[in-house]
């Protein structure tokens, strides 16, 4: 019984032809295959340093979260904005002359690390936390920048839940976003209390957020700087409260890949540079009359060097010599920057605390640049 | 001509080849450059991170092997459940689309049309956002009680992330299920309806016992290929929050810092996951033509 009936008859020269014909499509498929794979391919051609690579192409391509607010997030007007972001406009500032040539690359947290070693992206500025499994040869093998935002892993919860502390969350479930160091504390810190918890993992943090406030949990975690971002969304922002249990420190830092280190290096005085120039009360708006001043008094040589009016420092970092001129009139110093994103009058209003200038009881503080 | 088709045959085995020995070369040089050796040792260590969903019991303090074994568990559960879901689904779907009936036609026709233009992805976040959260809690006939922290159904236990994972799986597979059902049974001659009618068989009975076997040899193959889609669409569950291996490993890569290590177990269980699913079908397959064969 056959009920297609085509193979009744099959004609001798039908297979011949097939062989034929099937053996020409193959060899071009097989040579298109070739082609695309070889140009896909991630040959490490130079063995260069990713400086000059960035250089030579005259773009940043810069990682980030892209969803973020206050950190790195979409405007109205379509462009990334936020303290990350900043970042890499300092960085491409700093670079290649002009805070604009970034191209923004966003990225889930398991993606991030991978783009960076395959070279999809030059750096990344994605609230990503410093650890020694990232930094060392045996982990992720990257290499950090100073830190641009001390937060800590933080739960929050519903006002009207009566949790206040860590241990009235015993036995509950928790949403968690993956891929993060977040899911490991969060054990770290319930199984140190001997408190049992149910994780309910999610792969982004718009599904962690929509889990909770559907009711999913009765907690979420993250930093604490992201639960405020996600919180200033929410239709009733005061009706979800962050305990005060900080359960991890999280220094956020940039990173390059290790073992390249003029990348490394001109990351770091990047941002050291950011700090500062803080430091120095250099601004967006007077940093052209501080160089003009500084210019004109030679006895000024620590901030003359700083400039680059006196030529060296931006020579040993393979960058321009005013390079730290071009990006404080790019971005302004770090406290604009943080201000501008996270301050009192932004829609993300976070507490300075710990992100302050070490004089001023905060963490930041920046090498002499000599 | 029997000279130039060798030349063919090792000409295309030589690229194949080399084409390999690309990618393993990129793999070694990759390798090399971040300084890390291909190692499994990591495997033993204490994975230090909990699992919402266990099959079998599991401790934070328990290996990354046993974490990822109980990831797969929770693979094979949901995907074990889906294929036989499904099948059920895509078959009635499939059959009533034959139907005489003209509202059932439709309503077969409307389900498949829907679900077809609509990607996975956002069909289960449907499913786990809005349909199973939104779960107000409430007993029905006091043997299943929903709520949207999980279903208890007869006294077996579901959270609603594998809920949701096995709707979505189901819905989407039983719809490309039912058009090949479909297109099965119109391949059978009209003849053999108007035979068994002529008889005096009920149209059910006609289309299980007359129509349906007939169709099988169209159905299967295409059937093997769905079910691998269903197996491998399986690992979109993290999105919805199930603990599947997909997610494990996630986690599991993310600790450790080893990728490469960890995708390549991920690609050999689903590997081995494929093999037996189209292994079982193809042993399937022979057995059902065999049997026409006899009885031809």
């Amino acid at each position: 019984m056959d009920v297609l009936g085509i193979w009744d008859n099959p004609t001798r020269s039908l297979p011949t032809l097939m062989f034929r014909s099937s053996s020409r499509v193959l060899i071009v498929a097989l040579a298109g295959l070739s082609s695309l794979l070889a140009s896909c391919a991630s040959l490490d051609s130079a063995s260069g340093s990713r400086l000059d690579l960035v250089k030579a192409r005259g773009e940043l391509l810069c990682g980030v979260s892209g969803k973020i607010p206050g950190f790195s997030f979409l405007s109205p007007d379509g462009r990334y904005t936020g303290l990350d972001v900043d970042i890499c406009r300092a960085m491409a500032a700093a670079f290649v002359g002009d805070a604009e040539k970034v191209q923004y690359r966003p990225l889930t947290a398991p993606e991030r690390f991978t783009a960076l070693r395959s070279g999809e992206i030059d750096l990344l500025s994605r609230n990503t936390t410093h650890t020694l499994s990232r930094d060392a040869v045996g982990g992720n093998g990257l290499r950090f920048g100073p830190v641009v935002f001390h937060d800590g892993q933080g739960l929050m919860v519903n006002a009207t839940s009566g949790v206040r502390a860590l241990a009235d969350l015993s036995g509950k479930s928790i949403c968690v976003g993956s891929g993060t160091t977040t899911e490991q504390n969060l054990n770290d810190a319930f199984a140190s209390q001997g408190l049992p918890y149910t994780p309910i993992k999610y792969q982004d943090l718009n599904q962690v957020v929509g889990g909770y406030l559907q009711g999913r949990c009765e907690a979420m975690t993250s930093d604490r700087s992201q639960l405020a971002a996600a919180r200033s969304g929410f239709s009733d922002p005061q009706a979800h409260l962050i305990l005060d249990d900080r359960i991890s420190k999280e220094p956020l830092s940039p990173a390059v890949v290790g073992g390249d280190q003029p990348m490394g290096d001109a990351m770091t005085w990047v941002v050291n540079a950011l700090i500062e120039a803080e430091e120095r009360g250099i601004t967006q708006v007077n940093v052209d009359a501080v160089m003009k001043q500084a210019a004109a008094d030679p006895s000024q040589t620590a901030l003359r060097r700083f400039l680059g009016v006196d030529p060296g420092l931006g020579h040993k970092l393979g960058l321009a010599d005013d390079f730290v001129v071009q990006m404080i009139r790019a971005t302004g110093n770090y406290g604009e920057i943080y201000n501008r994103h996270l301050g009192p009058d932004s829609a993300v209003a976070i507490p300075r605390g710990a992100n302050r200038l070490g004089g001023e009881g905060g963490l930041m503080i920046s090498p002499p640049f000599t | 001509m029997r000279q130039r088709r060798l030349l063919v045959q090792v000409g295309v085995a030589a690229v194949l080849i080399g084409l390999l020995a690309l990618l393993v070369n990129n793999l070694a040089v990759n390798l090399i450059r971040t300084g890390l050796g291909l190692g499994f040792g990591w495997l033993g260590r204490p994975a230090g991170f909990a699992l919402a969903e266990t099959a079998l019991p599991y401790a934070p303090s328990d290996s990354y092997l046993w974490a990822l074994t109980i990831g797969w568990l929770n693979s094979l559960k949901v995907i074990a459940a889906g294929l036989v879901l499904a099948t059920v689904l895509g078959v009635a779907a499939g059959a009533a689309r034959s139907s005489n009936n003209r509202l059932l036609r439709s309503l077969a026709g409307g389900y498949v049309a829907l679900i077809r233009q609509v990607p996975l992805l956002l069909q289960l976040l449907f499913w786990y956002f809005v349909a199973f959260l939104g779960l107000p809690s409430v007993p029905i006939g006091g043997l299943i009680r929903l709520s949207n922290q999980g279903i208890q159904l007869l006294g077996l236990n579901l959270s609603v992330e594998f809920c949701a994972v096995l709707v979505g799986l189901t819905v989407f597979t039983g719809a490309s299920i039912a058009e090949i059902v479909r297109g099965g049974i119109n391949a059978v001659p009209r003849g053999q309806w108007e035979a068994f009618r002529s008889l005096g068989l009920g149209e059910g009975l006609g289309l299980r016992r007359i129509v349906l076997p007939q169709a099988l040899p169209a159905i299967l193959p295409a059937l093997t290929s769905q079910y691998l889609n269903l197996a491998k669409n399986s690992t979109l569950a993290i999105a919805v929050g199930y603990a599947d291996l997909y997610a494990v490993s996630d986690t599991t890569i993310t600790q450790t810092g080893r990728a490469i290590e960890g995708f390549l177990l991920l690609l050999l269980s689903f590997l081995l996951l494929n093999l037996l699913i189209s292994g079982g079908m193809a042993a399937f397959n022979r057995a059902v033509l065999g049997r026409l064969n006899r009885s031809r």
